[in-house]
């Protein structure tokens, strides 16, 4: 032990050449600083824990951003403050390295006060080195957030006030009302028996990310001469008499010895263990191509809108699901955001044998309207000759046009008989598809399911799709258009043709 | 052939995963939160990582992280998370990580609206993060390409060790179309350069600090190197009837969409209209601009936004032909016919 602590930590480069390439055994560092000794106590807990090959350091802004000219370890330079940002994105990607993030005041505890609060929160398995001058070193000296009252900087010439700047910051005594963190003490650089407990606590902070116990957290109180116009033995008495009475030296957490050791392993999945996590083929082939229909396919642009949870989207969606699967091109598109939630919805879907070029629906050929503030707001949309169909269970009032092919059909009404209200879209497509003969109702059946999760809902909402059939069959007697339809598609009567736009 | 019927938003997820990604770090906000969702769902049970960070800054600084790493890294966002990710964008480029970046643009300035806008161009497009720096921006029309482009975003990073923005918007992220995803994915190489925590990279570093200024100015170069090898290399845009055109017109994005529904419409009017789709907006079809113009072609730009991608026009074209611009913006879309009118205005 005696002998690592007198000679140059291996962790450390023997020269530093990063730095500079002649008188590169010294550092950058002023006369007195705390980062030297804080430096080499790290180094000396890599050397004893025998982890230097495994780590990762993530310097800040600020003085110590040149640690890498120091640390024979791996090392990132973070942006002011988001080391512990940096750091959970590496120790994620690689948990086996051992992360270390080494930061100041102000970057921790005021530019970067969100990250650190979050890493600690999420108890990242990571070892945060926070070095605590009381000012901005490397900038000149202004106040930091941990500045004592009445402290004289550069941007506080008046001393530091409670009225202007608030209270110093202790982020010790903040982070340990966190469940998470598993350690978190303060120690102090300004005497021997200070840097032997500080040593103490570095290593203690490194062993427990390298036994998988999770986030802990040192703060160093460290001398700053040049920030603060001291000589080196005036800073040390400073930190003594003015940062300790309120900075305590203490333990604020440590369940060190109790806690689990966590040890996420790097995990590699097949192929196609990959191909099904991604619910890809979820429709599998689409079916065999039917040149004929898609050729003969007239384009269709539909509107669907009703309140939301009336299944206006998902309608569109199955409607789309079921066009590609009989190989046209399909696109749809949603209202979304608030309307999502409880106002009206609506989606554009369009069907076409050609690559669709807008997909929004504008004028529909066919719109369906499930509630009342949906048929006001797309009436007079409807291209002349297109279809609307009505929820007659809801809407009341009839069609202020005469240029349109109208549906009063009872969706709702139709699906509670059947004891499932909020089917009323399966009752739309099946009344649609059977209306219009644009797809057939087998497709639509079989996409239906692809959607739903509990097995009797499917078989009740196959019945409404039927239901929706029967009631097109039993009530409309005759479509007001003639039909060129897909040939081979069409199931039976007249379908419907689209007027050229 | 199996499609998947699917959203732009989810398209990019699963995308990303067959391209390799296993890191996605993501904050939510409309009209993007369908990637972090979808990332949420699909990461980890192929082992990959998805923290929902705690602000859009963090989410962009654990991308650097997570590259640095040498992995391959998303993260996603609209308009006001893009600006918040600025910051991280510009150590990227400096420090020279790959990285994808998704935004799903919507309406502003400030909180605005979330309907489909384009005014993120300047600030993804021209830099919006400090210093001389730009990204590689990859512009989808449709699902599949919100697929396609975000694997070949992730190419692209790696090629130049630079960050890769997919810019969607509203529309593209939120429709739903069918996609055809590649039945293979991609392996990530281990990187000479990138951090694994071990002994044989342990002497890699990543840092954008450079003390002198001879050492910054060299590297300012490197890079600007590289954007000049972009220019050469990655263009990529798509032409439309433009052969014969008279009027040729020039929209991205959903706008790319409305404005090949105005070719067909105008075209069965018997006009000579087509259609130039930027698809790398960084870099720029500046060159085939300028062969258009030399062809007497004149242009009609269409955005949404204040016409931040018309000035990219301009310059390419020095304005040796008209060129004429239409605009909506606060999340208005216009319409086929409206369009198909104002370039009537504009074509015999």
């Amino acid at each position: 032990m005696a002998s690592n602590v007198l000679k140059k930590a291996e962790s450390f480069f023997d020269h530093f050449e990063r730095w500079r390439p002649t008188q590169n055994q010294t550092t950058h560092y002023c006369p007195g600083c705390g980062h030297g000794n804080a430096h080499k106590l790290i180094a000396e807990a890599l050397d004893d824990l025998g982890l230097a090959d495994r780590s990762i350091l993530v310097s800040p802004v600020g003085c110590s951003v040149f640690a890498y000219y120091y640390f024979d370890v791996g090392n990132v330079q973070a942006a002011h403050g988001r080391a512990p940002a940096v750091a959970t994105g590496l120790k994620r990607s690689h948990p086996q390295s051992i992360v270390m993030t080494y930061q100041g005041d102000g970057d921790l505890a005021s530019i970067g006060g969100l990250e650190i609060l979050h890493a600690a929160n999420r108890g990242e398995n990571m070892t945060v080195f926070f070095i605590n001058n009381a000012i901005y070193g490397m900038t000149g000296g202004q106040m930091a957030a941990t500045s004592l009252i009445g402290m004289k900087t550069t941007t506080s010439p008046y001393g530091r006030s409670v009225e202007n700047d608030g209270w110093p910051l202790r982020v010790c005594e903040l982070l340990a009302t966190l469940p998470a963190p598993v350690y978190i003490e303060r120690c102090h650089l300004a005497d021997a028996k200070g840097i032997m407990s500080c040593r103490k606590a570095v290593k203690k902070a490194i062993k427990n990310q390298a036994d998988g116990k999770g986030f802990s957290f040192v703060e160093i109180l460290a001398p700053c001469p040049t920030g603060w116009k001291m000589t080196p033995l005036e800073a040390e008495k400073w930190v003594k008499e003015k940062m300790i009475p309120y900075y305590p030296i203490q333990v604020f957490k440590d369940e060190s010895a109790t806690r689990e050791g966590r040890f996420p392993q790097p995990r590699e999945v097949a192929d196609d263990e990959l191909w099904k996590a991604l619910d890809l083929g979820l429709f599998g082939e689409t079916h065999p191509y039917d040149e004929p229909f898609v050729k003969n396919f007239s384009t269709t642009h539909f509107k669907f809108a009703g309140f939301g949870g009336q299944g206006v989207l998902t309608g569109g969606v199955i409607l789309a699901a079921a066009g590609m699967q009989e190989n046209l091109e399909v696109s749809w598109i949603p209202s979304y955001g608030p309307e999502m939630r409880g106002g009206t919805a609506n989606a554009s879907v369009v069907l076409s044998k050609d690559p669709i070029g807008s997909p929004l629906v504008v004028n529909p050929d066919v719109l369906v309207a499930m509630n009342d503030p949906s048929l006001d707001s797309f009436e007079d949309t409807v291209r002349p000759g297109g279809i609307v169909f009505v929820n007659s269970s809801i809407i009341a009032r009839k069609l202020r046009r005469s240029d349109v092919d109208v549906i009063y059909v009872p969706l709702t009404d139709i699906a509670a008989e059947q004891g499932l209200t909020a089917g009323a879209n399966a009752v739309l497509l099946g009344a649609l598809m059977e209306y219009t003969k644009l797809l057939p109702i087998a497709t639509i059946k079989e996409i239906i399911p692809l959607g739903i999760k509990r097995k009797q809902l499917i078989d009740a909402n196959l019945r409404l799709v039927d239901a929706g059939v029967e009631w097109i069959q039993n009530n409309v007697k005759g479509r007001k258009q003639s039909v060129t339809v897909p040939p081979s598609k069409q199931t039976a009567a007249t379908p419907v043709m689209f007027p050229e736009k | 052939m199996q499609k998947e019927l699917i959203k732009g938003n989810e398209a990019v997820v699963k995308g990303a995963i067959l391209a390799g990604c296993s890191q996605y770090y993501g904050y939510p906000i409309t009209p993007a939160s369908e990637i972090a969702q979808a990332a949420s769902r699909y990461l980890p049970p192929v082992g990959g990582t998805f923290i929902q960070a705690e602000s859009e800054v963090a989410a962009i600084n654990m991308v650097y992280g997570a590259a640095s790493a040498g992995m391959r890294a998303l993260t996603a966002s609209s308009g006001p998370g893009i600006s918040l990710k600025q910051e991280g964008l510009s150590y990227i480029a400096a420090a020279e990580l790959p990285c994808v970046v998704v935004d799903v643009m919507r309406a502003g300035p400030g909180l605005g609206n979330i309907w489909p806008e384009q005014g993120d161009y300047h600030q993804v497009v021209w830099g919006g993060g400090h210093g001389n720096y730009k990204c590689v921006v990859l512009a989808p029309n449709c699902a599949q390409e919100m697929c396609d482009l975000t694997m070949l975003a992730f190419d692209l990073a790696d090629k130049y060790r630079n960050p890769a923005i997919v810019l969607a918007d509203g529309y593209v992220g939120q429709m739903m179309e069918p996609v055809v995803f590649p039945h293979k994915r991609v392996k990530v190489p281990r990187r000479d350069w990138a951090l694994y925590g071990d002994a044989e990279s342990k002497r890699n570093v990543i840092s954008s600090i450079h003390m002198s200024t001879e050492s910054l100015e060299k590297h300012n170069n490197k890079l600007q190197g590289k954007y000049a090898e972009m220019e050469r290399s990655e263009v990529r845009f798509q032409e439309i009837k433009t052969e014969d055109a008279d009027l040729v017109l020039v929209g991205y994005g959903i706008v790319s969409r409305l404005l090949q529904s105005v070719v067909e419409m105008l075209r069965a009017e018997g006009k000579r209209v087509g259609l130039l789709r930027p698809i790398t907006l960084f870099p720029f079809c500046s060159k085939r601009l300028s062969e258009l113009t030399t062809q007497g072609k004149h242009f009609l730009v269409v955005e949404l936004s204040n016409g931040q991608m018309l000035k990219d026009v301009q310059l390419a074209t020095k304005e040796a032909t008209p060129i004429h611009f239409y605009n909506r913006m606060g999340g208005a879309v216009p319409s086929v016919d409206e369009l198909a009118n104002v370039a009537r205005k504009y074509v015999k």
